[in-house]
């Protein structure tokens, strides 16, 4: 009863707009001695999806599961489960379960111990545990594996049982820190499709952990771009796709081209965006990111929507054009890809798919590049101090 | 000539773990296979106590005679090192945990402390105990002073004397393997036990100690094996209520001349302490003692 009104009182000082499941994290930030990995974090993980932290090594993703596990605990800030606060919960306590990078499964025990492990510390008898562990070694493929030791399996084969001992525990949410990054590439391809399978049968809450954007994006509902700690972006991966918040996001997920605006002037709908070398792009306005001055912004298109022709040709409606000239071209099977020194300055990357047209652009040829108003988006400028680091 | 070298260079490959392994094989062979036979002959001799000379006599009673005059002390020395290693295991399983999980920079600075007695000679350092634990020394000096004791109370000559100065002077034998066996746990896997709801008490139980039995049978033998045929500490810090089997195998050998009798006598120790460490080994069941030994 008093554990009741605890919990009751417990909720109440939540978030008010969480709903029970969801994981929040308020406020998060984690100073190490020599440096800080998470930078004032606010995130709300929805129940039942499959969100991806995504960010290069050192962005602070993994120091974010690693709180949401409870085995790092934040500097300052508050962690929810379904509203109640677990931010200094030691990991046993908490009801979340952790596929490791390493797996870490217990050399010393079977894989049915293993998966067993955190079922029968819960209290539960060793029948009932046999039970649900033949149905998880059945949900991940591995049934009649049940008594080998994990060093004799193979590493796809590890990280299942990795899968399954933590999810045979039903936690509210399941970390999984870069469970793939020791597989090899056609493996990690089957792997991404069963865990999306897998996760949409158990419709436990999944928080992945890559520094993979392909990854990332084959199997999220909803992706967090991070870097320095902070979040750089969040949405689903086609919305950070297709319409990037920072330039960051543009180059890290993809690839972009990316040229600095010098000025902008609003025409309806619709805003023209001067660039170097006399050229112009228009944008949709509501793409422009509010409050900012041109000089900070850059102007930004896939390389793949962008269509390739002699200079002259016709150019379809609601189309913005660049003209340049042709300084690489190569050829890789599925298509062509282009290097374009265009006449604004700075380079484009263009990828034509491979439609059998004779008449590719060679290199040193004359061409214009078209893509339509609609695929061009606005970001804030990469940092200055960020341009010198590169440079230097 | 050069048929030989092809041969060599085609079989190179196999042949040179063997050829790093020779010295350590003749080094078994001349320094222990031989002896050890050479031992078990001169057991079934019979020698003569005035002229010294021996001639095999196939005296098989002399293990059954040897056996009933000294099998009080061969109990004595199994009890003394029984004890000594469980003290040792209980004293070196902390420092090891420590030295492993907590000692962070530091590592090979605790390390080093842990071997630092190893830079004096065993016997010295031995001495230097009973120099300790006289009756003038400072243990005993203090505890007095203190009214802790009475003043006819003794340490040296008795058996927690030989006991105790066994289990400082094999400390290092059963910290060691310990150390490398808790070392090899991976810090994830220790987070994964506290992942799956184990708390402090359960990683411990299901999680570091079944990880670390191969350590624990190693440091075992190591500190066990030595301290049963010890004869140093007994002879420097006990007294003769306390003899120990290994006192007598000397004593036979060096005092009496009674190779026989004192080959025998190893003979029966050896067997002895081989059929223990199987049976403990079988139920252990280590199959990876040689990687911490």
């Amino acid at each position: 009863m008093v554990r009741l009104v605890a919990n009751m009182l417990q909720r109440s000082s939540g978030p008010a707009e969480t709903q029970t499941g969801n994981v929040v994290l308020q406020r998060v930030t984690k100073q190490f001695a020599d440096h800080l990995a998470v930078d004032d974090l606010s995130l709300e993980i929805v129940a039942g999806e499959f969100l991806s932290l995504l960010g290069p090594s050192g962005c602070g993703k993994t120091t974010t599961l690693r709180m949401l596990g409870g085995f790092e605990t934040p500097t300052s800030g508050t962690i929810y489960f379904g509203g109640q606060d677990v931010t200094d919960l030691p990991p046993h306590k908490r009801d979340v379960n952790t596929v490791f990078q390493s797996y870490a499964l217990f050399p010393h025990l079977s894989v049915a111990d293993n998966i067993a492990f955190g079922l029968r510390r819960k209290g539960q008898s060793k029948t009932e545990a046999r039970a649900k562990v033949t149905d998880m070694l059945d949900l991940v493929d591995l049934a009649g594996l049940a008594d080998r030791r994990p060093a004799a399996l193979s590493g796809g084969q590890q990280q299942r049982v990795a899968l399954a001992r933590a999810l045979v525990n039903q936690p509210t949410l399941l970390l999984l820190d870069e469970p793939m990054s020791a597989l090899d590439a056609k493996l990690r391809k089957h792997m991404q499709i069963e865990l999306k399978r897998i996760q949409q049968e158990v419709g436990i809450t999944f928080l992945y952990v890559t520094h993979d954007q392909e990854e990332a994006m084959t199997m999220s509902d909803r992706i967090v771009v991070m870097q320095q700690g902070r979040i750089e972006d969040l949405g689903t991966p086609r919305s950070i796709y297709e319409h990037p918040g920072t330039a960051f996001v543009a180059t890290f997920l993809g690839a972009s081209n990316l040229m600095a605006v010098t000025a902008l002037q609003h025409s309806g709908d619709l805003a023209t965006i001067s660039l170097g070398g006399g050229q112009h792009v228009s944008v949709d306005a509501s793409a422009l990111p509010p409050g900012v001055l041109a000089g900070d912004l850059s102007v930004g298109v896939r390389p793949e929507k962008i269509s390739i022709s002699a200079e002259g040709a016709a150019i379809s409606p609601a189309s913005n054009v660049l003209t340049g000239q042709v300084r690489v071209a190569t050829f890789t099977g599925v298509g062509n890809q282009y290097l374009v020194a265009t006449d604004a300055g700075g380079e484009f990357t263009v990828y034509a798919q491979n439609l059998g047209d004779a008449a590719a652009p060679r290199t040193g040829e004359r061409v214009q590049l078209t893509w339509p108003i609609a695929h061009t988006f606005v970001v804030r400028s990469p940092k200055l101090s960020e341009e010198s680091e590169a440079t230097l | 000539m050069t048929e030989r070298n092809s041969w060599f260079r085609r079989h190179r490959k196999t042949a040179v773990p063997y050829l790093l392994a020779l010295p350590a094989v003749v080094w078994l062979i001349a320094l222990f296979l031989i002896p050890l036979v050479v031992m078990l002959v001169k057991s079934l001799e019979t020698c003569s106590p005035i002229t010294g000379s021996c001639e095999m006599a196939w005296n098989w009673s002399i293990f059954h005679l040897e056996w009933s005059m000294f099998h009080k002390q061969f109990f004595t020395s199994l009890r003394y090192a029984g004890i000594a290693t469980v003290i040792d295991l209980l004293l070196a399983f902390p420092i090891a945990y420590f030295i492993a999980f907590f000692s962070g920079r530091r590592k090979n600075f605790f390390l080093l402390m842990l071997l630092v007695p190893f830079f004096i000679s065993f016997v010295i350092r031995t001495i230097i105990w009973q120099f300790l634990l006289s009756n003038s020394g400072i243990v005993l000096t203090v505890l007095r002073d203190l009214h802790l004791v009475g003043a006819d109370y003794r340490i040296l000559g008795t058996s927690t004397a030989v006991i105790a100065g066994m289990a400082y002077n094999y400390l290092p034998f059963t910290a060691l393997p310990l150390y490398v066996s808790l070392e090899r746990i991976d810090s994830s896997i220790l987070d994964a036990g506290a992942d799956l709801y184990a708390g402090k008490v359960m990683r411990f139980v299901k999680v570091v100690l079944p990880l670390c039995i191969p350590g624990i049978f190693a440091a075992f033998l190591l500190t066990f094996i030595p301290a049963l045929g010890d004869y140093v500490n007994q002879q420097v810090l006990g007294g003769i209520s306390n003899t120990m089997i290994g006192t007598i195998i000397q004593n036979l050998f060096l005092v009496n001349a009674n190779y026989p009798g004192g080959s025998a006598l190893s003979a029966i120790l050896m067997g002895v302490s081989l059929i223990g460490i199987l049976a403990y080994a079988k139920i252990v069941g280590t199959k990876s003692i040689g990687e911490y030994l």
